[in-house]
């Protein structure tokens, strides 16, 4: 719009509320992070009277954050790996090659990543079960199954979002490609693979995003053993007492790999998230 | 003609659909690859996710919509497969307007339709004011625009446990504003994840972790604005919001529906904040259609009863979807 001098006055005045608005739970978060237990279990206090690193040592020791952590990352990472993986090869199918029942495909993805997760935990659940009655495999409480479920979300994003990324890839390369003799395989891993690879790693990032997030599944489905950061937080939280400084520690430092994550790939997100606005 | 059925953009998509497909006649022959008209190669791509999304979507949603005629509780769970037939037994006990349990899935459809249209709106007017006040020029500008969307980014329980500690009804940040400052309720300490108040508690987590995406998507649409078309109409005397509605708002119409339909579906499906701000339970002036089934299936073992509501959901959602499918997918998009 037209920066008249009113334009500026409102929208200097519209963006400070909307950055206070943002930044006051963040500022909650990180001074509680840096106050003493005791200065916590008070009156809240905008300023802090005393400033310590202490919890960001004891969240280790308190609940087994590492373990935490470590669950997390296995079932994260597994579920983006294989999602994109998969993805990839059907993205580029969608993109770029004709073939009966292909809208049928994409509608399937395009309607599947709009239901809720809880439609599909409760068949999971069931069928799990069943799997342990039969054979006796375990999926309850394991990675893989942890893994699989994961993917009821993170696929179907993978594959809209790169069969995007991909039918905006001039089609002049791959047919260069091909004229030297590269055959279509070689054409999609020689030349458009390195070339959508911004896009890959923006829905890999996002996909890992959304998968380190999870509460639903990871509430059903896991055990002591394999349980995640979502489920472990909760744990600050005793009977008596609530380590709430300690709880907004653990929360900035399982916060920093997303965000980080997310500033890095966010311009290549804006692009891919308009083409299905999927999450 | 079939790689344009999805394109960067859905505008993009809806206006290269309607063009004739010009099937690529003119380049064809020299390309080997294009001449084999029936490939396994496509199938051979597609193959792995067909076989995920019949294993982990398709499968599990037939045997859910299975579970909503069986009689399945914790007796028979581990052994589901002969749990009785039941024919629609579960949607008579499910829906029974006279029943306690048709009345509460009745108020919790209601309740989460109003919480839907609060959280969705707010989150569209303060996107909306965020992208307009953010696509012009001026310093500071990246860094702020970043900075909109940390709540976005963060991991919805980690936002959701901030908002619940600030909403502690003894001693928080929230009640630390408004009645120790503001001396609002005077000297009573309201409890804000209590009662009916927390309704109004988790629409202000929700919309503080929605906005962002508004704004994000708004944003975009806004970059494609000319500022000569606002230069213009400012020449002809159009004051600010005149220029907001006659150009700003018609600019960003194709983006809308999508974006509308989609928050509203991720709405309508809330359950991290419920679950993180009260527990598995919620309080009953707060529960959600997500919340209730959850609590119905894990709560009180009561498979049937959440199938048959996950049915109603289902059903609710696929009309929802077909109206997200032909904004994004236009029809004649491919050959099939």
């Amino acid at each position: 719009m037209i920066e008249t001098r009113n334009f500026r006055i409102l929208r200097n005045v519209v963006l400070s509320i909307l950055a206070l608005w943002v930044a006051i739970p963040l500022y909650v978060v990180a001074s509680t992070s840096m106050k003493p237990l005791k200065d916590v279990s008070g009156l809240f206090q905008w300023l802090p009277r005393e400033i310590t690193l202490a919890p960001y040592f004891d969240i280790w020791t308190t609940v087994p954050l590492g373990k935490y952590f470590q669950n997390s990352l296995i079932i994260t990472v597994s579920a983006t790996a294989c999602s994109v993986t998969v993805a990839v090869l059907a993205a580029y199918a969608v993109a770029r090659l004709q073939f009966k029942g292909k809208r049928v495909f994409s509608l399937t993805v395009l309607s599947t990543q709009m239901f809720p997760g809880i439609l599909f935990l409760l068949p999971l659940y069931l069928i799990f079960t069943q799997i342990r009655n039969i054979t006796g495999i375990q999926l309850q409480g394991s990675y893989p199954g942890l893994i699989i479920t994961y993917m009821t979300f993170t696929l179907p994003f993978a594959i809209w979002m790169l069969s995007g990324y991909f039918a905006s890839i001039p089609k002049e390369l791959e047919e260069a490609s091909m004229i030297d003799g590269t055959g279509r395989m070689g054409a999609l891993f020689r030349v458009v693979l390195p070339v959508a690879k911004p896009g890959i790693i923006a829905v890999a990032v996002y996909s890992f995003i959304s998968a380190w997030g999870e509460v639903l599944f990871a509430s059903v489905l896991t055990n002591e053993a394999t349980k995640t950061l979502s489920l472990g937080l909760k744990s600050y939280a005793s009977e008596s007492d609530v380590f709430w400084n300690q709880l907004m520690a653990a929360s900035v430092v399982v916060s920093l790999p997303v965000l980080i994550g997310f500033i890095l790939v966010q311009k290549h997100l804006v692009a891919g998230l308009s083409a299905g606005a999927v999450k | 003609m079939s790689h344009s059925a999805i394109q960067n953009s859905p505008a993009n998509a809806a206006e290269t659909a309607t063009m004739p497909a010009p099937e690529q006649s003119g380049k064809g022959p020299e390309l080997p690859a294009r001449k084999p008209r029936r490939s396994f190669l496509p199938y051979g791509l597609i193959m792995p996710a067909v076989i995920l999304e019949v294993l982990i979507h398709i499968g599990p949603m037939i045997l859910g919509v299975w579970i909503a005629f069986i009689s399945l509780n914790q007796l028979n769970l581990t052994n589901w497969l002969n749990a009785p037939f039941v024919g629609l037994q579960n949607f008579v006990n499910g829906l029974n307007p006279e029943s306690t349990i048709g009345q509460a899935f009745f108020s919790t459809v209601g309740r989460t339709m109003l919480y839907t249209v609060t959280v969705v709106g707010f989150s569209w007017i303060l996107g909306m004011a965020g992208a307009v006040f953010l696509s012009s020029n001026f310093k500071g500008r990246a860094i702020l625009r970043t900075f909109f969307l940390v709540p976005y980014a963060l991991p919805a329980y980690v936002g959701t446990i901030a908002w619940a500690f600030m909403f502690n009804q003894r001693d928080g940040a929230v009640n630390q504003i408004l009645v120790d400052t503001l001396h609002l309720f005077g000297d009573e300490r309201p409890f804000w994840l209590l009662g009916g108040n927390s309704f109004g508690a988790m629409i202000m987590v929700n919309i503080w972790q929605l906005w962002p995406f508004a704004f994000l998507m708004l944003m975009a649409a806004l970059q494609n604005v000319p500022n000569d078309v606002y230069e213009a109409a400012a020449i002809d005397g159009a004051t600010l919001w005149q220029q907001f509605r006659t150009i700003t708002l018609p600019m960003v119409q194709p983006a809308n529906g999508v974006l509308l339909l989609v928050m509203s579906l991720w709405t309508f499906n809330q359950f991290n904040i419920p679950f993180v701000l009260f527990g598995a339970a919620s309080p009953k002036e707060a529960t959600l259609v997500s919340p209730l089934i959850y609590q119905n299936s894990f709560g009180s073992w009561n498979f049937g009863l959440g199938g048959a509501m996950s049915v109603l959901l289902l059903i609710a959602l696929f009309i929802a979807s077909i109206f997200y499918i032909r904004m994004v997918l236009p029809k004649g998009g491919d050959n099939d």
